[in-house]
């Protein structure tokens, strides 16, 4: 680094106003943190009052809060920008640019995030209440029903959606753009392949949620009737509309997730990715198939039977470029020199627990037996094995894996193993029984449920306090970290790990590849 | 491949806002029409065309009977007493039936009311022909007034077989703002 180049400013305005990739990175990652927190939290207060049957703590209408916000904040807040996160931090040191292509495009797409969530969370002190009619806000549940916190609702939604468009944005251009010499798109690393189709999706699909909020929002306060049968609208076209920006929305959130797992477990294997070039066809596969099966979340709305049949054979088809990565990983770890550090722990118990998860999906996608198991517990087990074994295990185990190339500090590795085995303990301890009382009958979203589910409620309400209380480890594992972790230099912190994040200095300066290094 | 700038970064920049832009107003510009028109030629959503059918002369089927339920609905808000005066009836395909649905207007002001009808099951829409029906116009009540209001139907004798019964469903909404020319305020 050249000494006519100044680091970081000092103080917040570094923070208000830096374009630098690393520092932007740095600030979604703490922010999808706190989030993280702050819906956790909510889920704390839901499993709580579930926890016996019976009214026991809040009032069914603040119940339907906590659940419409944890699934929105957890969503929109926590997993998406902890990947637009790491996304910031790595693309650019992955393949070799300086920083992103539009560097105070990012700023501004990292700043507007702050303000939205404040809104979304100030519906709670609102009259009325926060939005209460679940994540999907349904219509009429979200328009003719909705209490007048709605309207912030959707303001939020509309700034957090610019949010993930900007930043989607900066993403295909930084890579498209911004490629070190020889560094052809068949030799990026496979988590900068992941996020590049992620982010197509996310252009391609946060417009039309803005669209479908826009709907909400005319109908609410300007008498059109969209989704009002009174006008000669219909509710059942909000569905549509939803699931079509919904669909494609869970492979945005699980998409990097796949590119996390592609990096590590190789790193802790010893070998090179198996199926390398599959492994970024079936991305493609899947991105694409994302848009044709959003009918699979309203089998029960009363479609054609054409059309059930349609959207069924479509999502089982996902299965196959979703089973090509699942048997390429394995492969990758069959004979590999494996070590169990705590990132590779968190890519198996991903890789175990995903597999679990979509052979529940398969499950869901077969119309006929959906109608015993829609907006069951069995749905919300199925989400939380892929969106929490899935997505937030492979962001758990990206932080582990290159804390120490961001802070040149190493984590310990006795305290990252324990969180990987209580979070893996609690989180089946939370989520496996929800699939017995969801088969049994058990209703998603309610406050109150039939004597006979008490048994499993309980164990599901014991395991999310272990899952919930091991976070608190992970904070304490990283702030000890950064600040008194026992320092390293080596470029490479793991021997196994291969790409160009590796090979600057450690902890990787705040300028990167100014000079765009040699790829071979 | 177009170029709308040299500089590459802005080029890529440009075309994805284009996208965008574009999907945004693919919702409104397809998605809803497309949804509409889907459900029309399909008849999916039990919307029936609300116009009115001109009989063609057939034999009534004797040896079928179907049963044809009555159902009324009263839109949020909407303050009429509004029902059937019978709730089911037996009926031959091809026969002509009549029967009347109730509207009182208790409130102390002149309203205007329209009926949208719905059937159940969607199959049976296209089997379901109204040729004298109160929901093809607008229905005015003064203060307090009350009326019958007749309905025409005759079910099609090539009804598939195994739909035995249908049900016509209305929903009645107070227009009284928009006849009047002001669109109702929320």
């Amino acid at each position: 680094m050249g000494d006519h180049h100044h680091g970081p400013a000092k103080g917040l305005s570094r923070w208000l106003f830096t374009t630098n990739h690393k520092d932007i990175g740095t600030m979604y990652l703490w922010f999808s943190f706190a989030m993280f927190i702050l819906g956790g939290a909510f889920a704390m207060i839901i499993r709580a009052e579930l926890f016996q049957p019976g009214m026991q703590l809040v009032e069914p209408a603040f119940f339907n809060q906590m659940t419409t916000l944890h699934g929105l904040i957890m969503v929109f807040g926590a997993i998406m920008p902890s990947f637009v996160g790491l996304a910031n931090w790595m693309i650019p040191m992955m393949i070799g640019a300086p920083d992103m292509a539009l560097p105070r495009m990012n700023n501004w797409s990292f700043w507007i995030l702050p303000p939205a969530f404040l809104i979304l969370a100030s519906t709670l002190f609102m009259e009325g209440g926060a939005p209460a009619f679940g994540w999907t806000f349904y219509a009429p549940l979200s328009t003719t029903y909705a209490p007048p916190s709605v309207t912030y609702f959707i303001f939020s939604i509309h700034v957090l959606g610019l949010s993930s468009i900007m930043g989607s944005i900066n993403i295909i251009a930084t890579v498209m753009n911004m490629r070190a010499p020889g560094m052809t798109y068949m030799k990026m690393p496979l988590f900068v392949w992941t996020w590049l189709i992620t982010a197509f999706l996310l252009v391609a699909v946060m417009p039309v949620l803005a669209g479908a909020v826009t709907m909400m929002l005319m109908d609410i306060h300007f008498g059109t009737s969209f989704f009002s049968a009174a006008g000669g609208g219909d509710p059942v076209l909000f569905q549509h509309v939803f699931w079509f920006f919904g669909h494609p929305e869970v492979y945005i959130i699980i998409l990097p997730a796949f590119g996390v797992v592609s990096q590590i477990i190789p790193a802790f294997s010893r070998k090179p990715l198996f199926g390398y070039a599959s492994m970024v066809y079936a991305t493609a596969a899947i991105a694409f198939l994302s848009f044709i099966v959003w009918a699979h979340h309203m089998y029960t709305v009363g479609m054609p039977i054409a059309g059930e049949l349609f959207f069924m054979y479509a999502t089982m088809l996902i299965a196959v470029p979703t089973g090509v990565k699942v048997f390429n990983w394995i492969t990758t770890m069959w004979r590999g020199s494996m070590t169990f550090e705590t990132p590779m722990l968190f890519c198996i118990g991903f890789l175990v627990l995903f597999t679990i998860g979509g052979f529940t999906g398969l499950m869901l996608s077969i119309a006929p037996a959906d109608f015993q198991y829609h907006d069951s517990y069995f749905v919300v087990a199925h989400f939380h094995y892929v969106m929490v074994a899935g997505a937030v295990f492979s962001m758990t185990a990206a932080v582990y894996y290159w804390l120490p190339k961001w802070c040149g500090r190493m984590y310990n590795e006795t305290m990252g193993k324990t969180h990987f085995w209580i979070s893996f303990i609690g989180f089946n301890v939370t989520f496996f029984p929800q699939h017995f009382v969801g088969l049994a009958g058990m209703p998603r979203r309610i406050p109150d449920y039939a004597l006979q589910f008490t048994d499993f409620n309980m164990m599901s309400s014991i395991g999310a306090f272990i899952y919930g209380a091991s976070q608190i480890l992970f904070l304490y594992n990283v702030i000890a970290t950064i600040v008194a972790g026992k320092p390293t230099s080596e470029e490479k912190v793991w021997d196994g790990a291969e790409g160009l994040e590796w090979t600057v200095a450690t902890p990787a300066p705040y300028h990167t590849f100014e000079t765009p290094p040699a790829v071979r | 491949m177009i170029r709308v700038s040299n500089n590459p970064t802005i080029d890529t920049t440009a075309k994805l806002v284009a996208v965008a832009i574009a999907m945004f107003a693919f919702v409104f510009v397809v998605m809803v029409p497309l949804y509409n028109v889907l459900c029309d030629a399909l008849g999916i959503n039990g919307k029936t065309d609300g116009s009115q059918y001109t009989s063609v002369p057939v034999a009534v089927d004797e040896s079928r009977t179907v049963t044809v339920q009555f159902v009324a609905t009263n839109n949020e808000g909407m303050p009429w007493e509004f029902g059937p005066s019978v709730t089911a009836m037996k009926v031959h395909p091809g026969a002509v039936n009549d029967t009347v649905f109730f509207a009182r207007n208790p409130l102390p002001k002149d309203m205007v009311a329209q009926a949208i009808p719905s059937i159940s099951p969607s199959r049976a829409v296209k089997y379901f022909h109204k040729t004298e029906c109160f929901c093809f116009n607008q229905q005015p009540l003064e203060a307090n007034a009350d009326a019958e209001m007749p309905l025409q139907f005759i079910v099609d004798q090539d009804l598939p077989k195994d739909i035995q019964t249908i049900t016509l469903s209305y929903t009645i909404f107070d227009v009284t703002d928009a006849v009047n020319g002001s669109v109702a305020a929320r």
